[in-house]
């Protein structure tokens, strides 16, 4: 068990290390830092004495564990574009990226969950029949299709929903919340809906065929043949055991509903990080991209982490394996 | 397997016609019993021919401006135009350009990247997947390690990373001419990894086959052994994913057009032609961005669909 912990932890270790190599490429050799950095009238030996300051004369292998250290404390450098530490534009966008992905992933998980059992125990009904069907469509409907269909239908059509934007918010302390007011909420709708529903439908599938396949397990067979209800069998007995997989599919789904938001988030002009970072790209705004790419991946490594941990947690029987057979 | 087929004389059975051992195939069987792939075959097969004939059938050539007519701007489908009384089938944009035209030649766009990326990440995946099985050592914890970063990350993510860095790096004057083949090479680097994976269990599996030990022991060169003798034995798991890449690759190219960063607008993809047309959906001009979208979902759907059914006919234990 300890020598699982800390060969996963080594292994998030160095991807983290990977990823911010790729980060300090990018930032080391797309375009001359100091070039961004100076104005035109800037005369060589100020582009010099900023280079010398800035330590990009020192090795490289030296710059690359300065670029870490700083990475570790959170600092990326100044945004080329806005003139502003980056990592005082992320954090002043990451409220409202979190509460998105927050709120759609629960919705997503809820919604999921439900349908998946109820698709899974009425599998041959006409309702269980299209709802299965429309999951198929939600796989194949682009993300920010959906977007667009939803402003079409209840923004510029019924006016009932504001097609962009976060509403009004209310700053606790250095988090902005858009959940405590009325037009907040009402923002919040459309873009939950665009960015949970693919991981619906994604979850929906998944517990019914993990249900389906319980189901059949001899072990229900015996619970109904003790004279169990319905209702005790298919929750107390089946669900439980189907939550397994369920478990890591949504973690690691966390980490991908943040990076679709940058699509959400475009098409709702929602003023998150995923849009902050498009931006970057489009204008080549390397140490935003850089900043972006780390604190993914770290999301990502954490959760990965986690998952794995509370895999091991909930499922006695990969202990006994893996004590057993020591791989 | 000199492509003679083979009679045994004793039993006097002759070989059945091409159309026959066709017709007698369980892949065909199962294909003909599903109403719902053959409908998705046939939608993939309409909206691919019409995407090849696109200058054939298509009502004008809508990138040359000469063939557009301003004042026929935002004409609704299906009315006449109050200035010329053209009648358009589906509607035309700002610039009086005929959507269908634009969806046609938008298709052709948004499959030939689609193709070209499958293609660049199978060739990719299945090379390194079969190294990785065959020669195994360093060089197999090396390809897996990589696959398993990559695979942490979604595909958009890395492939928006790869044209960030390309247009940090290519001087702006030549980007619009090659970000198309960027824009294959970032969907194709960032889906090798299932063709890798698969690849390389498929190889394991059949590297100790007595076949295989028989090519080596003969002195057949590993290279020969690995694209003659192992590959066609592994390739119909990567036929499925191929199929399924193809839906997945045609939606991260519009996904990245729409968001701006994919095929320059000179040559528009479905994406592309979404993208510009959603500015008008607060206007009211829906045909603009709906008849884009609607070809795109229904083209996602129907190779999603028969990937799916190829998926469940391909695997023995769902017969």
């Amino acid at each position: 068990m300890l020598a699982f912990i800390i060969r996963r932890l080594l292994q998030s270790v160095l991807v983290m290390l990977t990823v911010a190599l790729v980060a300090f490429g990018l930032f080391r050799y797309i375009g001359d830092p100091i070039n961004n950095m100076v104005g035109q009238e800037a005369t060589l030996v100020e582009r010099e004495q900023l280079r010398a300051q800035l330590g990009l004369n020192d090795p490289v292998p030296v710059q690359f564990a300065r670029f870490v250290a700083n990475a570790a404390q959170g600092q990326f450098g100044m945004s080329y574009r806005m003139a502003r530490p980056v990592a005082d534009v992320i954090f002043e966008r990451l409220p409202a990226t979190l509460e998105l992905a927050l709120i759609s992933g629960i919705g997503a998980l809820v919604v999921g969950i439900a349908l998946g059992v109820y698709t899974a125990l009425r599998r041959d009904g006409w309702l269980s029949q299209i709802i299965m069907s429309l999951s198929l469509i939600g796989v194949s409907l682009p993300t920010f299709l959906i977007g667009i269909l939803l402003i079409y239908v209840f923004a510029v059509q019924l006016q009932v929903l504001p097609a962009f934007g976060r509403g009004e918010v209310v700053r606790l302390g250095w988090w902005s919340t858009g959940l405590l007011t009325e037009s907040g909420l009402k923002s919040l709708i459309m873009p939950a809906i665009t960015l949970g529903l693919y991981q619906l439908t994604l979850i929906m599938r998944l517990v019914r065929a993990e249900m389906l396949e319980v189901l059949r397990t001899d072990y229900i067979k015996f619970a109904r043949a003790r004279g169990l209800s319905d209702r005790s069998v298919h929750f107390r007995h089946a669900l439980k055991n189907t939550l397994l997989p369920v478990i890591t599919i949504t973690g690691l789904q966390i980490g991908s509903i943040i990076a679709f938001a940058i699509i959400t988030e475009t098409v709702f002009q929602w003023p998150g990080v995923g849009l902050l970072f498009i931006t970057a790209v489009q204008f080549v705004d390397v140490p935003v991209m850089a900043a972006y790419l780390v604190l993914i991946a770290l999301i990502f490594v954490v959760i990965n982490l986690i998952v794995d941990l509370l895999y091991f947690a909930v499922d006695p029987r990969l202990r006994v394996k893996r004590s057993g057979r020591g791989s | 397997m000199n492509g003679k087929p083979i009679v045994s004389a004793s039993s006097g059975i002759k070989t059945p016609s091409l159309f026959a051992r066709i017709a007698d195939n369980d892949l065909f069987y199962s294909f003909i019993r599903s109403p719902l792939t053959v409908a998705a075959a046939v939608v993939t097969l309409v909206i691919f021919a019409a995407a090849l004939c696109a200058p054939l059938i298509s009502p004008q050539n809508p990138f040359d401006p000469a063939t557009l007519n301003l004042m026929e701007g935002f004409t609704p489908p299906m009315a006449p135009n109050a200035f010329t009384g053209n009648v358009f089938w589906l509607g035309t944009d700002a610039q009086g350009r005929d959507i269908f035209s634009a969806i046609l030649y938008g298709s052709r766009v948004s499959l030939l990247v689609g193709f070209a990326a499958v293609g660049f990440a199978a060739v990719l995946g299945i090379t390194l997947g079969l190294v990785s099985g065959y020669v195994g050592g360093w060089v197999d914890s090396l390809i897996m390690r990589i696959a398993d970063v990559q695979l942490s990350f979604p595909a958009i993510l890395i492939a928006l990373l790869i044209f960030g860095v390309f247009k940090g790096i290519v001087p702006p004057s030549v980007q619009d001419k090659v970000a198309i083949y960027v824009l294959i090479a970032a969907i194709g680097l960032s889906d090798w990894v299932q063709y890798a994976r698969t690849v390389r269990s498929s190889t394991l599996a059949e590297k100790n086959k007595e076949y295989v030990q028989a090519a080596r022991v003969i002195g057949v060169p590993a290279p020969v052994i690995l694209l003659r003798h192992i590959l066609p034995n592994v390739m119909g798991p990567v036929l499925v994913i191929a199929t399924i890449g193809l839906a997945l690759a045609i939606i991260l190219e519009s996904t990245l057009s729409f968001l701006g960063v994919g095929v320059p607008p000179t040559q528009p993809s479905l994406g592309t032609l979404i993208r510009v047309g959603q500015d008008f959906l607060f206007s009211g001009e829906w045909w603009i961005v709906l008849f884009p979208g609607l070809t795109l979902l229904a083209l996602a759907l129907a190779v999603n669909l028969l990937g799916d059914w190829l998926r469940d006919a391909l695997n023995p234990k769902l017969r």
